[in-house]
Formats: C-alpha cells, sequence, structure tokens
C-alpha cells in the first residue's frame, strides 16, 4: 500500500486509515448488512455461512467468533461498522469500552465519571 | 437576504437518543444533561430559523466505506432517518430545502470546494439526536427545512481542522449570497472529547475540552491549528468531531457573542458540550 508517511503512534489507538480500511473491507461490509433487520436475523441463525458469504478472512471469522473486540479491530473493523455487530448480543459502547479495557462496566463507568476531576 | 442567526454546538451520542425515546430526561444521570437545552430550545423558538444546517458525520447508515465522500451535502427535499442496526428507534422523516442547496453546493464548488452533492441520503444519530434536542417537539422538527453536511469521520485521511474551519466560511458566503430572506441556524455536532475504540476506550480530556469550548468562541483559528492527528491524541480517536464545530464556526462571523453554554462528563462515554452562538454586530 502506497501509503504517506505514518505520524507517531498513539497507544491504545488504532488510526483506520487505508491500510486498515483495505484490511477490513469484508469485515466491515458484513457488518454494515447488520443495518438490516432480516440480515440480523441471518447473521444469527448461521453465523458460519454468513461470514463465509462475505469473505471473511480467518481472522476475521475467528475474532467474530471470540466476540472480541480488540481483535477486530486488529483484523480492520472500524468502530462504527463494529457497533452494529456487538449490537446483535445486546452490547454497547460502555460493555465494549469494558471489555477492551480488561475492566467491569460497573469501574468502566466510575473511570468515565472520574473524568470529572 | 438570507442571513446566519445563530451558531449551536451539540454532542449527538445515540444513548442521548434512547433516554428520549425511553423518557429518562429526570433520571439524575440525565437530568444535568437535559437541563441545559431549554435556553437553547426557548432562543430557537423565539429566533425561529427558516433553515437548520446541520453539520455532522454519519456513522454507517448512509455511506459506507466502497464511496466515502469527504465533504457530502444533501440537495433533497426529505430526508429519511433509518434503522442503524443497535436499536435506536427511527425518527420520521425530515423537511429538506433543495433551492438553498443547490445554492451552497454551486456557491461551494464555485469557491474550489468540491463536494459530493446527494439528491438521496439517509441522516443518522449524527442528525437525528441534535434534531430531538434542540426541537423536542415532533410539529417544529418536521416544521423547519434542513440541509445535512455530513464530513467524513471514519476513514483516515480525515479532512484538516483548518479546511473545515475554511468550509464553514465558504458556507457562511454562500448563506449571505442567497437572495431569498431566509433565517438560517448552523448545528456543529458531535464531540467533545471520547473515545470508543482501543485499549485507550473511555479517554476523555476535560481540560482540553474546556480549552475549545473557550477558543471555539474567542479564537478559532487557534483549534484550525491542530491536525487531525493531534486532535484524537488529545480529544481521543472520535474526539476529532471537533472538525465539526469548526464548519459551523467557519460560518459564524469573526466576532462572536456567547449566549449559553454547558460542558458535562459524562454521557455514555463522551464530554459532551453544549454552546449557543450569535454574530456580534
Amino acid at each position: 500500500m502506497a501509503s504517506a508517511a505514518k505520524p507517531d503512534p498513539i497507544p491504545g489507538t488504532v488510526i483506520f486509515d487505508g491500510d486498515m480500511a483495505v484490511k477490513g473491507y469484508a469485515l466491515n461490509k458484513m457488518c454494515y448488512s447488520f443495518n438490516r433487520a432480516e440480515n440480523r436475523k441471518a447473521f444469527l441463525e448461521d453465523e458460519d455461512a454468513y461470514c463465509a458469504k462475505f469473505g471473511l478472512s480467518e481472522e476475521q471469522t475467528a475474532a467474530v467468533k471470540a466476540r472480541d473486540t480488540l481483535a477486530l479491530i486488529a483484523a480492520g473493523g472500524n468502530i462504527y461498522f463494529l457497533a452494529k455487530f456487538v449490537g446483535l448480543f445486546g452490547m454497547n459502547m460502555q460493555d465494549i469500552g469494558a471489555q477492551q479495557t480488561g475492566m467491569t462496566v460497573e469501574d468502566f463507568k466510575a473511570k468515565l465519571l472520574a473524568a470529572r476531576g | 437576504m438570507a442571513r446566519i442567526i445563530g451558531g449551536i454546538t451539540t454532542s449527538h451520542i445515540p444513548a442521548i437518543g434512547n433516554a428520549i425515546t425511553r423518557n429518562q430526561m429526570e433520571d439524575p444521570y440525565w437530568k444535568p444533561f437535559f437541563d441545559a437545552y431549554p435556553p437553547v430550545q426557548n432562543w430557537l423558538e423565539e429566533a425561529k430559523p427558516d433553515v437548520a444546517i446541520v453539520i455532522y458525520n454519519d456513522h454507517g447508515l448512509n455511506f459506507f466505506l466502497d464511496k466515502m465522500p469527504t465533504f457530502a451535502i444533501g440537495a433533497a427535499p426529505q430526508y429519511l432517518n433509518d434503522d442503524e442496526g443497535w436499536g435506536l428507534q427511527p425518527l420520521p422523516p425530515f423537511q429538506g430545502d433543495p433551492e438553498l442547496s443547490w445554492h451552497i453546493i454551486n456557491s461551494l464548488v464555485d469557491d474550489e470546494f468540491d463536494i459530493c452533492s446527494c439528491q438521496e441520503m439517509l441522516v443518522d444519530h449524527g442528525f437525528t439526536v441534535p434534531m430531538s434536542l434542540m426541537f423536542p417537539d415532533q410539529a417544529k422538527r418536521s416544521a423547519i427545512r434542513t440541509i445535512p453536511v455530513a464530513v467524513n469521520l471514519i476513514q483516515h485521511p480525515l479532512p484538516s481542522p483548518a479546511r473545515c474551519y475554511k468550509l464553514g466560511q465558504a458556507i457562511g458566503r454562500a448563506v449571505a449570497s442567497y437572495e431569498k430572506d431566509t433565517k438560517v441556524v448552523v448545528f456543529g455536532t458531535g464531540g467533545l472529547s471520547h473515545q470508543l475504540d482501543g485499549q485507550r476506550a473511555g479517554f476523555i480530556n476535560k481540560d482540553f475540552d474546556l480549552m475549545c469550548m473557550e477558543k471555539i468562541v474567542s479564537d478559532p483559528e487557534a483549534l484550525a491549528r491542530y491536525s487531525i492527528h493531534d486532535l484524537v491524541r488529545l480529544a481521543g480517536a472520535q474526539g476529532a468531531e471537533l472538525i465539526l464545530w469548526l464548519v459551523m464556526r467557519g460560518a459564524m462571523s469573526e466576532r462572536v457573542k456567547k449566549l449559553h453554554s454547558n460542558y458535562h462528563i459524562p454521557i455514555s462515554n463522551t464530554g459532551a458540550g453544549l454552546l449557543l452562538l450569535e454574530n456580534a454586530a
């Protein structure tokens, strides 16, 4: 990929740039399909077939199976599309915030409150 | 002649939409947030704008990564909201103003902003949550004409803060050159600091947010000097939405008067900022 020089990394942060957008295209396309109720239903009925239909890589399929947000991001998932995926299991941004930081949801919420200073 | 009568900033977090649907505005978690809005709602009631230009970002409802415009402007008679996949209840359609949209599109391209025009455009929570906050009454919400302006905040490279500020200035010039007597309000939505993804999820930077709340009023060019990477570092991956506020601010005159403001932590994962600005004489 002929990318421009990348800026200094920011710890704990993946910049969703051209490289990631290429890597994650199939995964994000599948997640985008979850805007429609019939597609959410189809995924829940046969997850493997649904992943295969979108041509997910092994890494992506494994991350989907594990419901592992950090692994989904590493596999090219964009958070706004992943929101539609985790929504299938009733998870919101605070639930996956807790999952990604290895905290309980209560502790994650407390951390946010603590930002008041 | 058309004129911009005010600029408003507000966060557009989906959880706000859910709280409204579930009527949780009086809950202890939500009350300090919602209590800040009536002064802005009352101002809108008094000022009676004809058109709201809503600067927001699409979060994967209308646009996918197959085609990702940096700047997209609605030119439709009506804008539909739809299922975003995770349970926010869609709102009834919003009215457009194709004539003013096309005037702005022509003026922007003439001004060297080569934007994407959209005769059909689904609007997501980035647009609908601010509309619900500003116009709690459905009749008023569907009466005001709207022009959605979507800025790419999904896929880097994102447009720089300086470019967004200049886009706002070009929108300001476009409105000022429209001959029909039209009162326009501009909403800069999103922000402030938040990060949803990665091990750094939950990052909020109160000091930076408060500085932005001040500088967006008094010295927006200071904010326009940041890079996108600076904003991601200082305000979190999604805190880069500050560029949407800079579009709004660019559309206002050089000097503005702050009529109302509020800052509240946290709403969901976010530092939530509200501002009501009028052009200073």
